[in-house]
């Protein structure tokens, strides 16, 4: 992904002959709501639990069960709009979607057709070449189904009905989406969005965030929309992009020979990264909406909308502009420490434990640097990070007040690793302390320059690089403790 | 003993609380006769040694607080019971017990009553002579092979057969009014809102509403208090203040308007349906209403406008009987050929009829001319009742457009069948409150009912306005037994 991004243009286009093309992309982006219970019943909605143990009868739909609406979920469905800048509707409506499937136990999906929580609203993508806008079309709210197993038992499919009921927000982009990149750059932004707000973890290895993709291609420069084929149910980013670039392709290659496109639903195999023919347009399914009559249309007031606006955190955009304006980040910077909410917390934890001395180039560096490194290494989120910002902060004002160099602090951050011990300890018990005593280090240059006489004149006739090759006996000479300005400084004046 | 099962659900409990009659002989009472009356059909699932067992307790430790102190009650079976078999009429839930009480129900339990057993019904409550059971015909108490009306028939055949003191029954189109129509009791739907749907095999969710069934208004009254209540598991249910309908039952409807839609004046409607209306009219008056000519005026829409909404919401409210989770399973050759043969087999024609029906109106393509159309004309009823109740307090009219028929007679008909809905299905569309009392008697001497429709939440106008017509009327129920001969 950093690859991606550290592209300066994200523009993708296929030429074909003498035609150009472009890719028109709209996603439909499932998001779980986190939320102890389900949507519509108080069954946990933990993940990983044993097979159907999280199922209440309306979750597994016996006779005469009725849903209830989990007003928690509600709220949540309302601060992820108030979260897309999108207008949140005082009035909704939840629809029967029915189709039969073994792991649909109702023998219909409880979601909102025609009427939506939330209306229009858009997103800003941070691209290398400057920001975009992206259209939210609509955000609604919808129970998940079950889940059918066919690989554990030859013969029969098994059913899991932990998921069932389970609420989702489902997120309709508008089709402004342009490339892989932007896609990338969207699903990103979503993602933190929520996890800011709290309303959505968006692990996507749980399911947790997943998306239909729209795509289409057209000329470049054409303003109509070419047919579209719809992606289902694609988990990942990376084959977001993969099934994008492979049908993006396909659709060329089709016009190309002279042919139609069909609209329809298709499969991304990850295996063979192709995607393929679910359904025709002429074999969708006739799902028959219609208002669930054991719900009330769902109506929000305007001071109930405004008392969750309060409530909203301070969100990516406004984080980072304020990062630019009181920390002095850079944009790019910025970019990348408020992407996540928890780089966000930690550098800003970072950022307070400095204290009134704060550097706040060095803090950046020491966190998209040294620790994203180890992060990337271990695999693991920055929430689990084996640094504590309080740790990492006295670090870096250790070397902002001259105790530590930059080449020690690696080998102490080496050292905090093991246990998140304090810097400040391992200095004193390593003796890692800087030398920054003027007299002792003239003795050690003395010494250095004695020993080497020969290169010190060559130094003098003018061989300038030989000043690092001083620089270097000194520090080694210290065991790396010398401070190395004074160093500097004093090899200056005595050669 | 016979004398037990013969008295009103407000003398037994009379007699219960002045310690005449035990729980336990109560209970036998109900019991033994149940034995002798296997012919009717009544019971689908029979309860009664655990009836026995638990009327025996309550007598042991007795609570004359409760309103139904240790009364026995069959109840129709379409509400879930917790470890009881609950079929709905079905074949496709002929195994299943639920492991669950609905609240109505639990409301019974909670004052006292004792489940005696489930009685029979109209499968998923469709239909309007009980033929539809896959349990089988019920017989009418009335006459041999007439039938009970429907769906509630099992219900109001066993209140007419005294083999139970009330019952609940299910009310979607009318299916608690016409039964007592045609059995000569009472029935009462209440406001859609009034009784929690939870725990009830759904039929159309925008319309069920459980009620009372009784053998006189007073005991309609008594059982409506125990069963209508705010419940937070049924979004629809509502919140409204609930009066003590039996200690605020009163005859004095002096002054109170009562309207007269013309609209119910249908064509080729029986003459005896006519008198019996006009007759109403006079005992309304006698009463010390006043009778004022009031128009509902698209009544003749009513019935297809239900034709359409109680069937889609039907055909969605059914597609959980897959063979998947509960209930019937046949086997098939892959999940498709499953559902196929467990619904093929599971469903019987009325239910399959519906079904397809109702996933035709849902229709792409075909929402908008029948669904959506449905729902507009639905409000239009509703705002017809609206503007009438600006003027009157309550309506009369005929409870059904004749008196029972017999077995068979309309079965291969399913049109002739729905009109039997026609004054019924109106008050389901716009949610209000219902009952149907015994008001005489047609040639053959069979009950013919009349309705008295009510304001939203205003049972109580409705109930005493039955309550001071029903003295009036003196209506007896002429039951020769004939089944135990």
């Amino acid at each position: 992904m950093d690859e991606i991004m550290s592209k300066n243009n994200s523009e993708y286009l296929i030429e074909r002959n003498d035609n150009v093309y472009e890719v028109v992309i709209g996603l439909e982006v499932h998001a779980q709501v986190t939320s102890n219970s389900k949507l519509f019943s108080s069954s946990s909605t933990k993940f990983g639990a044993e097979p159907n143990t999280q199922v209440s009868l309306v979750d597994a739909a016996f006779p005469g069960m009725l849903p209830v609406i989990n007003e928690f979920c509600v709220k949540q469905a309302i601060k992820t709009g108030i979260g897309l800048k999108a207008k949140i509707n005082n009035k909704s409506v939840f629809d029967r979607k029915n189709y039969f499937y073994a792991d649909l136990p109702q023998g219909y999906q409880i979601s909102q057709y025609k009427y939506p929580i939330v209306g229009e609203g858009n997103v800003i993508l941070d691209m290398p070449e400057g920001q975009k806008q992206v259209g939210i079309e609509r955000l609604h709210l919808e129970q998940d189904a079950g889940k059918s197993i066919h690989d554990i038992d030859p013969s029969n499919t098994l059913v899991d009905l932990n998921r069932s009921g389970v609420a989702l927000m489902e997120i309709v982009s508008k089709p402004d989406l342009r490339s892989p990149d932007e896609v990338n750059a969207y699903i990103k932004k979503l993602r933190s969005i929520m996890r800011y707000l709290g309303t959505c973890d968006g692990n996507m290895q749980e399911g947790s965030l997943r998306a239909d993709v729209n795509v289409s291609v057209r000329i470049k420069g054409s303003t109509d929309l070419g047919t579209r084929c719809e992606i289902k149910n694609v988990n990942s980013i990376k084959f977001m992009q993969m099934a994008i670039i492979y049908e993006a392709n396909r659709q060329v290659d089709l016009i190309e020979e002279g042919q139609e496109i069909d609209q329809e639903t298709r499969l991304f195999d990850t295996k063979k990264n192709e995607t393929r023919s679910m359904r025709s347009k002429e074999d969708a399914h006739d799902y028959r909406y219609f208002p669930d009559p054991d719900l009330l249309p769902l109506e929000v007031t305007d001071e109930f909308i405004d008392k969750l606006k309060s409530e909203i955190p301070e969100l990516p955009d406004d984080k980072k502009k304020r990062f630019i304006d009181e920390f002095k980040v850079s944009p790019y910077d910025a970019t990348i420490l408020v992407s996540d909410i928890d780089t966000a917390k930690y550098f800003e934890e970072v950022v307070a434990k400095m204290g009134k001395n704060r550097n706040m180039k060095l803090a950046v560096n020491w966190i998209t640097g040294e620790l994203f490194a180890v992060l990337n290494e271990k695999n693991i989120e920055i929430a689990q990070s084996p640094i504590s910002a309080k740790n990492l902060a006295k670090l870096i004002n250790l070397i902002k007040n001259g105790t530590i160099s930059g080449k020690i602090a690696k080998t102490i951050f080496e050292l905090m690793l093991d246990g998140d011990i304090d810097p400040q300890i391992i200095v004193e018990e390593k003796g890692l302390k800087q030398e920054s005593d003027p007299k002792a280090l003239e003795a050690l240059i003395d010494k250095i320059i004695n020993d080497n006489r020969e290169k010190a004149i060559e130094y003098k006739q003018g061989k300038e690089k030989l000043f690092g090759f001083f620089v270097g006996q000194a520090m080694k000479a210290s065991g790396g403790k010398a401070n190395p300005q004074l160093i500097n400084e004093i090899l200056k004046k005595k050669l | 003993m016979s004398e037990i099962t013969s008295l009103t659900l407000y003398e037994l409990i009379k007699n219960i609380k002045e310690k005449k009659i035990s729980s336990n002989e109560a209970a036998k009472s109900f019991v033994d006769r149940a034995e002798k009356s296997k012919k009717i059909n009544v019971y689908v699932t029979e309860n009664f040694e655990n009836c026995l067992k638990l009327s025996k307790e309550f007598d042991d430790k007795p609570n004359f607080d409760l309103k139904l102190p240790g009364i026995p009650i069959a109840v129709k079976d379409l509400f879930c019971t917790n470890e009881v078999r609950t079929t709905a009429g079905s074949n496709i839930l002929n195994n299943f017990v639920p492991t669950y009480e609905s609240t109505v129900t639990q409301n019974i339990w909670n004052e006292g009553g004792i489940l005696l057993g489930k009685l029979n019904c109209d499968e998923f409550a469709m239909g309007s002579s009980n033929e539809t059971s896959f349990f089988g015909n019920v017989q009418n108490p009335i006459a041999e092979d007439l039938v009970p009306g429907g769906s509630s028939g099992g219900s109001s055949a066993a209140l007419a057969a005294n083999l139970t003191p009330v019952t609940i029954g299910t009310d979607t189109g009318g299916s608690i009014r016409q039964p007592a129509s045609f059995t000569g009791t009472v029935g009462l739907k209440p406001t859609y809102g009034s009784c929690s749907r939870y725990g009830i095999v759904a039929f159309a969710s925008s319309l069920d509403q459980a009620g009372p069934m009784s053998k006189d208004v007073k005991d309609s009254s008594i059982l409506l208090e125990v069963i209508s209540s705010f419940d937070k598991k049924d979004s629809t249910s509502i919140d409204f203040k609930r009066n003590n309908y039996s200690s605020e039952l009163t005859r004095n409807i002096k002054g109170l308007k009562i309207g007269i839609p013309k609209e119910y004046r249908v064509d080729g409607m029986p003459d005896e349906i006519e008198k019996l209306w006009k007759k109403g009219i006079e005992y309304a008056k006698d009463c010390g209403a006043e009778i004022i000519d009031i128009s509902l005026p698209h009544t003749s829409y009513a019935l297809p406008t239900y034709y359409i909404v109680a069937p889609a919401e039907a055909s969605s409210n059914l597609a959980r009987y897959d063979g998947v989770k509960y209930g019937l399973r046949s086997s098939g050759k892959n999940l498709i050929d499953m559902y196929e043969k467990t619904r093929s087999e599971g469903f019987g024609e009325e239910v399959k009829r519906r079904v397809m029906i109702g996933t035709y109106v849902l229709s792409s393509g075909y929402y908008d001319a029948y669904y959506l159309k449905a729902q507009k004309v639905r409000q239009l009823i509703k705002q017809d009742f609206d503007q009438a109740y600006n003027k009157v307090d309550a309506i009369l009219t005929p409870s059904t457009p004749s008196s029972a028929f017999k077995i068979g007679e309309k079965s291969n008909d399913p049109v002739s069948m729905y009109l039997n809905d026609i004054f019924t299905v109106p008050v389901n569309l716009a949610g209000l409150p219902g009952i149907s009392i015994p008001a005489g008697v047609d040639k053959n001497n069979y009950p013919l009912g009349l309705q008295i429709i009510g304001k939203p939440f205003d049972e109580q106008t409705v109930l005493n306005i039955a309550y001071s017509m029903e003295e009036k009327i003196n209506y007896k129920n002429n039951i020769t037994d004939w089944w135990m001969k």
